[in-house]
């Protein structure tokens, strides 16, 4: 074969590589039994690629092709190493392995996604460990990408995915999807890691940096997967949600980084197609009538996106919504976020009563932006000490650059 | 797969549970097949705790940690995975006012016997 299509049958190998690696993945772990070997299986594969299709040709279903040469490559490598356990595992896989006749059919390949996102999302793993490992299983990040992201240190976070491969194989959590009646639950342990990965990226925990935007890609990514695999409406509710977050994220902060507040934003930057997209997510989850929280807060958010200007917001039908969702799942920080509501529809002097009495409760009185809310409807009602103290202590909570700048100056104005 | 499924409780909090719900659920699981052995435990203030430091026996009043929540009693189970143990666990009455605590059981006689049986 001349040099030319040696290299574009290379190129051919590396698209496919970014395209089904994860596919192929996720089909091996159920085939053999086991991430690591999976893994290992997984580079075999694309290394006899890599050897034999520039000579042969380009098989006619390449992701076939790959399944059955990580399979047999694994099966090879565990009778050279005669690693004992290995061989005992291999015994009680082998006729499952060797029966494994339509191991690579299409809709099999996408349960096989569907039962890695929701093993790796397993709620008997830890939290951060169940992030670290859809990041690195499912969306094929490496675990120094991960480390990045979440500002930890590489050792830590490779640390934290072995250990939690570790537990999926001593404690044999099992490699698929949940019967219906534990649906609801092991879904919602999916969406909440989406999320968090999204909240990651989008609103960094500590730090410089507002965003880390690769996240936010990641997270929606996911959904979308997720959504594609497993039609329900709180998949849908949620990558509505991060998408309107995601339409507004150019105009939450100025060039050099100070934070923008919502009524301030310039709304003629908004993503218009990302919030169209979202609010006929929101239209059908609700309609479909099985909405969860999740879809709750897409349509507050989207009601948000389509008001023409901040003052014009439905701040109504917002209420309505944060009263639907406060049923469904009860929390200070939702019933906060009411309370700015209010103070739009009914005056800050009604949200000031209701914010006073949430901190009362205590649950928030960590919280900053309960204090940042207190301090600004005292200072809409003059009440210039109140709030200057209300200030100092978001201040002194907040952790993150842009956010206590934004707050020195609240607090510098009031001075003044 | 078997797994043990420690039963932890408050144990001020134990007349909230009748002796007979949790016989009821026993005689089921064990008519399922699921349970190789399960059994209640003294109260906490029976235990002793023996240990062997410097070749000498050394033997306390008391259990091995002071909790809040005390070893009450064990299940040891069969089941196919986690998610059957954690499922078979649910229901165990005391997980209402307390803690199951499962824990996969390793074969270490098989994984004896098989290093024993390769070196041959």
């Amino acid at each position: 074969m001349d040099p030319d299509s040696t290299a574009r049958i290379t190129d051919t190998i590396e698209r496919i590589y970014r395209g089904e690696s994860r596919r192929v993945l996720s089909t091996l772990i159920r085939l053999l039994g086991d991430f690591e070997l999976a893994e290992e299986a997984l580079h075999e594969a694309f290394r006899a690629a890599l050897e034999q299709w520039p000579r042969d040709g380009l098989p006619a279903n390449p992701r076939a092709w790959l399944v059955s040469a990580g399979r047999f490559r694994a099966i090879d490598a565990i009778r050279r190493n005669a690693r004992f356990s290995a061989l005992e595992e291999l015994e009680a896989h082998g006729h499952e392995i060797a029966a494994e006749e339509h191991g690579s059919r299409d809709e099999d390949i996408e349960d096989d996604r569907l039962r890695l996102i929701f093993t790796c999302c397993h709620p008997a793993l830890a939290a951060d460990a169940q992030v670290a490992l859809t990041l690195r299983e499912v969306c094929g990040l490496s675990t120094e990408e991960i480390a990045q992201a979440f500002l930890t240190p590489v050792p830590t976070l490779a640390q934290r995915i072995v250990r939690a491969k570790g537990k999926i194989r001593d404690s044999r959590i099992p490699y698929q999807v949940p019967p219906p009646e534990a649906l609801p639950e092991r879904l919602d342990s999916v969406l909440r890691v989406i999320y968090l990965v999204f909240n990651e990226g989008y609103s960094a925990s500590s730090g410089e940096t507002l965003t880390r935007h690769d996240l936010c890609t990641e997270a929606i990514r996911l959904a979308r997967l997720l959504g594609g695999l497993l039609p329900e409406a709180e998949v849908d509710g949620l990558l509505a949600l991060m998408l309107l977050h995601e339409a507004r994220r150019s105009t939450r902060s100025t060039a050099d980084g100070e934070l923008i507040l919502l009524e301030d934003q310039d709304r003629s930057r908004w993503d218009r197609a990302r919030i169209a997209e979202a609010c006929s997510l929101v239209e059908q989850a609700l309609a479909s009538r099985r909405y969860g929280p999740y879809c709750l807060q897409a349509a507050i958010a989207a009601v948000t996106a389509e008001a023409p200007s901040f003052a014009e917001t439905d701040w109504h039908e917002i209420i309505g919504l944060y009263d639907a969702l406060l049923r469904l799942a009860p929390s200070p920080v939702v019933e906060l976020n009411r309370a700015v509501a209010v103070a739009m529809r009914d005056g800050p002097a009604d949200a000031l009563a209701l914010v006073d009495a949430l901190l009362a409760r205590g649950e928030l009185r960590d919280y900053r932006f309960a204090h940042a809310a207190r301090a600004d409807l005292c200072r809409r009602l003059g009440r210039k000490a109140e709030a200057g103290d209300a200030y100092r202590r978001a201040l002194a909570l907040s952790r993150q650059g842009p956010e206590q700048r934004f707050l020195a100056r609240r607090l510098s104005e009031l001075e003044r | 797969m078997k797994y043990l499924c420690l039963v932890y409780l408050d144990e001020a909090r134990l007349d909230e549970l009748p002796d007979a719900e949790c016989v009821a659920y026993d005689r089921e699981i064990r008519g399922s097949g699921h349970c190789l052995a399960s059994e209640a435990l003294q109260p906490v203030h029976t235990a002793t705790t023996v240990r062997i430091r410097d070749g000498r026996l050394g033997i306390t009043d008391g259990p091995f940690a002071e909790t809040k929540e005390q070893l009450a009693g064990f299940y040891m189970i069969e089941a196919h995975d986690l998610d059957q143990a954690i499922e078979l666990a649910s229901r165990i009455p005391p997980a209402r006012v307390g803690s199951i605590e499962i824990r996969p059981v390793r074969p270490i006689r098989e994984t004896v016997a098989a290093a024993e049986a390769l070196g041959r």
